[in-house]
């Protein structure tokens, strides 16, 4: 209840500030945020404690997703498991099968054909393309930006989809890698179709960037908001653009050089502030960067077998034993662990979830912040939420 | 994987130098071309994750992937960290450590005043699998209700019988529903024969 003071009901010789005896002045006011909120990019949950307009504590909410996909993972063969692997970050379905397939050639020492690690580093790539440009549409409609910046975003969006509905036969649950290979060959008309969307794409950023980069309000709305500091980073195990957006220099393309990404020579862009513009900004750069890699992959791709002929795929028994394959995916590291008892379903298999873990430091962003500057903090962090509950 | 690194059993003999007594021991991974883990026992579970860090050749800032792992067979259950250096770029060194057993044993200090990420891993394992992480700032369970009892990722968890509903229940889903529903799961009076 708030009561205005008796002298502000008399006319007002002009504009002033009405004193108010506010029996709450002082009290925190708790926001739910979520799960049905739109700006949560699913069914994410945070509560927020105000103190007037500023946040002083912010606790995520997770689970409202949770299909235990760890255990259902347990429950069948290891192969079954891949189309459930689509499901986890469902805009990269393509980086989540590779690093599945990974951890498992690592289990049983599965060698992969020359073609198919083409193929991969090309589904890769279109992915961080694909991922990143609905990040920054994304952002932009948290930023209040309604639809244009969003629907140039899908556009593009949906030039990737179509190639990966020809190539797989699903636009997001695309079930394509193997272990040893990919599922089929993607043949020279498809190739043909990528290389005229790789061409394009960079004209597309421009315009993209045009709107976007340089804009007024993009930047007062995010330039300065959520620094994230390289050591809190580093600590909290934030990876992928975020990481080096706070300028530490680890994308695990370089680090590990996993598939044959040692043979292409790309660059690792680094943001200085850590802030939420550099998030989006190294977001534009690091799709630049990508652009040349599919260029060389799709110039360079040999002919061959797309699956290695030795192969098992039905009636997998790997020998006891464990292992963990990672990637880099568009969210950050994107590995799997598995434990293997010897049996047709693996003892123990884990998803390590970059959206949940990068998710670690958001209270400490928002801190001091108000609401609206929360909602897109957490967009320039980047979840899924098919991930994070898993 | 990065030859930089000390092997695995360079880092435990530094380990025993440097914490005389304590119980560190190599789990081999039969794996083609794996390395061995290392499993340090609960009492200096926590120095030694210290030192892992902070030591100047290794430098093992970066905990990847916290994983909990049910053992009915041993009787124990497991957490397994995955260690790598962001300013050295090299690992992994995988990390576990046990608990006595399954039932009332099952304290392991927690290893996220050494590394922030292991806030919410460690959490989804208390939630999981019943770990209980002394130390950890905010220990609630993590992706299943508050109110929730058991620990679904372990090996013996046996699903409540109202767990698969369906609208035309027959077989195993009817027989569970009928131990959670009695009444409505009674025969419904056969039509009569004389009415044609």
């Amino acid at each position: 209840m708030i009561e205005a003071s008796t002298d502000a009901l008399l006319p007002s010789p002009g504009s002033r500030v009405r004193p108010v005896r506010d029996p709450f002045h002082g009290d925190l006011l708790e926001v739910s945020m979520g799960p049905h909120h739109p700006s949560t990019h699913g069914v994410f949950r945070m509560v927020a404690t105000l103190d007037g307009e500023t946040i002083v504590r912010l606790k995520p909410v997770f689970g409202y997703l949770h299909r235990n996909h760890e255990k259902l993972g347990e429950s069948t063969t290891y192969l079954a498991s891949m189309p459930y692997t689509d499901r986890l970050d469902y805009l990269c379905s393509m980086t989540n099968n590779w690093a599945y397939a990974l951890a498992v050639e690592r289990l049983i020492g599965q060698p992969v054909p020359e073609r198919a690690e083409y193929v991969r580093v090309i589904l890769a790539e279109l992915t961080r393309l694909l991922n990143h440009t609905c990040l920054a549409g994304f952002l932009l409609q948290d930023c209040g930006a309604s639809g244009t910046p969003l629907m140039y975003a899908f556009r593009e969006r949906e030039k990737i989809l179509d190639l990966f509905e020809s190539l797989s036969g699903s636009r997001m649950m695309c079930n394509y890698q193997r272990f040893g290979g990919c599922r089929v060959d993607p043949g020279a008309h498809w190739l043909a179709a990528a290389s005229r969307v790789t061409e394009g794409y960079g004209r597309f950023l421009d315009e993209f960037e045009a709107l976007l980069t340089g804009n007024e309000i993009m930047m007062a709305r995010t330039q300065g908001v959520g620094p994230l500091s390289a050591k809190l980073a580093v600590a909290a195990g934030v990876t992928g653009p975020m990481l080096r957006a706070a300028g530490v220099a680890y994308d695990i393309r370089k680090v590990d050089g996993y598939g044959i990404y040692p043979r292409f020579n790309f660059r690792v862009p680094l943001g200085e502030h850590g802030d939420t513009y550099d998030r989006y900004m190294l977001r534009i750069l690091e799709m630049r960067e990508s652009i040349p890699i599919l260029r060389q992959a799709l110039a360079e791709i040999p002919a061959g077998p797309i699956m290695d002929p030795k192969a098992r795929l039905r009636g997998l028994r790997p020998k006891a034993g464990e292992s963990y394959g990672r990637i880099e995916g568009p969210k950050g590291e994107i590995g799997f662990y598995l434990v293997s008892d010897g049996t047709p379903n693996p003892y123990r298999y884990r998803v390590r979830p970059p959206s949940l873990i990068n998710l670690t430091i958001l209270e400490d962003l928002c801190l001091g912040r108000t609401i609206a500057d929360a909602v897109i903090i957490l967009g320039s962090v980047d979840i899924v939420l098919g991930e994070v509950d898993r | 994987m990065n030859p930089a690194m000390e092997t695995p059993e360079q880092i435990r003999d530094r380990l025993l130098a440097r914490f005389p007594g304590a119980e560190i021991s190599l789990v081999p991974n039969p794996a083609p071309g794996a390395q061995p883990s290392l499993c340090v026992g609960a009492a200096h579970l926590r120095e030694a994750a210290v030192f892992l860090r902070d030591d100047d050749a290794l430098r093992l800032d970066y905990c990847s992937n916290v994983t909990g792992i049910d053992w009915p067979k041993p009787g124990h259950l497991e957490v397994v960290y995955h260690l790598y250096s962001m300013a050295l770029r090299h690992g992994p060194l995988v990390l576990r450590a046990r608990t006595g057993n399954r039932a009332d044993l099952v304290s392991l200090p927690s290893l996220t005043p050494v590394w922030r990420s292991c806030e919410f891993q460690e959490r989804e394992v208390f939630d999981l699998y019943g770990v209980v992480f002394e130390g950890h700032p905010d220990l609630r369970r993590l992706l299943m209700w508050d109110e929730f009892k058991d620990f679904p990722m372990r090996k013996d968890y046996v699903e409540p019988p109202d767990y698969e509903w369906e609208p035309t229940a027959h077989d195993a889903v009817a027989a569970k529903a009928a131990l959670q529903h009695p009444a409505a799961a009674a025969p419904s009076p056969a039509p009569s024969p004389e009415k044609t």
